[in-house]
């Protein structure tokens, strides 16, 4: 197995996790081969995608069929010189989804318990200094039963930042928290992160969980690493149609390259240039539904390129935004077939609702992604 | 009235249930982690007392520690015999009683979150600190039946008993022994009184077994756990 390491991201060369896990799940294999530097990384994927595994796989909880992991100077796990450092010995913190608290120990046990064999005076000062540092001061003598879930989650922090690990893992760290609670832990996550000097691997099924927390990100899909990098440009430029789509891009069209260097888009029944240049039989096209812009007026239609009239076959509300299906041509009508959606503030909605049909949408040059599979 | 065969059952049963804790626990821990056809055939061996008449059980511990039996002749050589002595009564005790230990303990260690022991892990503990402060702890109620059961069993045990330490006064006699001999000898005013005091040990076992539960069932209720 190729090392994940020969080529680092970003730029970043203190590489500090080395990752390649090979392990048979149930209905397919886990096959993961990354380098983590000493910063947030979001691990982000569907339910199933082998997240968890490969988070227990590394703190030592699961014995992986082959690979290596290493952290900074240790090698942890190494199937062919038959290492593996049990859990215990790897100072590798896991936040488990369910916070995993003692129940018969107090706020303040549940730290001590990685802070065995220190002096009592030691112990309870270093209790006292992460009390503080995760907002649990009073709450010490509490056991978790009768903690929020947002105190609940702070005590797990705070435990497992007692072994001073080396790396921190959390496994869906908001999941389990109310949604109003959700922002505000998450606030709380960052300022962690920024604090922590070492790997943070964050597990999580939500991409904008997963972009807020972290520069770096590795898209997991039933095993394998579909993309890994800096989020902008995963975000921007999906390398394939698993990572648009868990990248939350709705608009997907099979693609053909014309000899005039137009793009068809099957899907859409529609011909659009890129600004991208165009490399070697590409088969789909992509673009982002807030990315699709509305002309004011019919007039500059004449004036840019990837202008298509379209109609509004049906229309989806959230609060702020909207969601509107569009046809690119008229035989499909209200409630009809859609070519594709597009997402704009109430506000331009509002603006927009009266006017008679055909609008004229456009497809920007520079929003549109060429993928080859 | 000779009160020996009550010190005899109690300080049996005591001992019995000290050593049943131990290894039932022990055995119950290390058969948590094991699947597979070896370890199902321990959990037959280690049931066998619990589904084998009493009598049985004592003839096989008399085959295993008599004179000829492969135990019998090393502690022989040690210049102990164990037959139709006290240590007698406390084996037959042991070996009926483990079966309930470790059936409960392992039931209790199972209810466990297994979450919580990966997590002690993680946090650097050995196994046995995961044992003694997660799984233990968590474990206890389930535990302290198990205790009780096998002390319950223990008291009563007659036939195994019978069969590997005989009926000694003052020696081996405990009080299933005593009530059956005086029973066979007609003297049911003897016999009547050791019922009674049976009766008495076992309310006062339930009784004290109750008050337990319930004021742990208190403490317990803020962690979480009913």
């Amino acid at each position: 197995m190729r090392s994940g390491c020969d080529a680092s991201v970003g730029g970043t060369t203190d590489v500090t996790l080395e990752v390649q896990v090979e392990k048979k799940l149930a209905d397919f294999a886990l096959n993961v081969s990354f380098c983590a530097p000493a910063a947030p990384l979001s691990i982000l994927g569907p339910s199933g995608a082998g997240k968890t595994m490969l988070l227990r796989c590394i703190a030592g909880l699961e014995k992986p069929g082959r690979g290596r992991i290493a952290l900074n100077d240790r090698v942890l796990f190494d199937s062919e010189q038959k290492i593996r450092t049990p859990a215990r010995a790897r100072r590798i913190a896991l936040l488990f989804q369910n916070y995993a608290l003692f129940p018969h120990r107090t706020v303040a046990e549940n730290i001590a318990f990685g802070l065995y064999g220190l002096a009592p005076a030691e112990q309870a000062a270093r209790i006292a200094t992460l009390v503080a540092r995760t907002h649990l001061t009073g709450l010490e003598k509490r056991y978790p039963r009768e903690l929020s879930g947002g105190e609940q989650q702070r005590t797990a922090l705070a435990r497992a930042l007692a072994i001073e690990p080396e790396a921190l893992l959390l496994d869906e760290p908001l999941s389990a928290l109310d949604t109003h609670l959700r922002a505000q832990v998450e606030t709380e996550l960052q300022d962690t992160f920024a604090a922590y000097r070492h790997p943070a691997l964050l597990v999580t099924h939500n991409m904008e969980e997963a972009y807020r927390l972290s520069e770096q990100l590795l898209v997991l899909s039933r095993g394998r690493v579909a993309a890994f990098g800096a989020k902008e440009e995963i975000f921007r430029h999906p390398a394939s149609v698993e990572v648009a789509q868990l990248t939350g891009c709705k608009n997907i069209s099979r693609a053909r390259a014309n000899a005039d260097g137009t793009i068809a888009a099957l899907d859409w029944d529609c011909r659009v240039r890129v600004a991208a240049t165009i490399g070697k039989a590409p088969k789909y096209i992509g673009i982002r539904a807030h990315h699709i812009d509305f002309l004011e007026s019919a007039g500059d239609a004449s004036t840019q390129e990837n202008i298509f009239p379209c109609w509004v076959v049906r229309t989806s509300e959230t609060p702020f935004r909207i969601t509107l299906f569009l046809s690119l041509d008229h035989v499909h009508g209200e409630g009809g077939a859609h070519h594709v959606q597009a997402e704009v503030f109430k506000e331009k909605w509002l603006r927009f609702r009266e006017r008679p049909f055909p609008w004229h949408l456009r497809l920007a040059p520079e929003s549109l992604f060429l993928m080859d599979g | 009235m000779d009160w020996s065969p009550l010190w005899i059952s109690l300080a049996t049963s005591l001992t019995a249930t000290a050593v049943t804790l131990v290894v039932g626990l022990a055995a119950a821990a290390w058969r948590e982690n094991r699947s597979g056809a070896g370890a199902a055939l321990i959990d037959g061996v280690f049931l066998l007392p619990l589904v084998l008449p009493p009598t049985v059980v004592g003839f096989f511990l008399l085959l295993l520690f008599g004179r000829n039996g492969p135990l019998g002749k090393l502690l022989l050589q040690l210049g102990a015999t164990v037959v139709f002595s006290w240590p007698a009564t406390v084996i037959a005790a042991t070996v009926v009683a483990f079966p309930l230990m470790y059936l409960t303990a392992r039931a209790a260690l199972e209810q466990v979150d297994p979450h919580l022991l990966q997590a002690a892990r993680t946090l650097g503990a050995s196994e046995w600190r995961v044992f003694r402060e997660v799984a233990l702890p968590l474990a206890w109620p389930g535990v302290l039946a198990g205790t009780i059961l096998s002390f319950a069993r223990a008291l009563g045990e007659f036939g195994a008993t019978l069969m590997l330490a005989g009926n000694i006064p003052g020696r081996t006699e405990t009080i299933p022994i005593a009530i059956y001999f005086a029973v066979e000898a007609n003297e049911i005013q003897q016999a009547l009184a050791w019922c009674a005091l049976d009766v008495g040990i076992s309310i006062a076992l339930l009784g004290g077994l109750y008050y337990w539960t319930h004021a742990q069932r208190l403490r317990r209720e803020r962690w979480g756990h009913h």
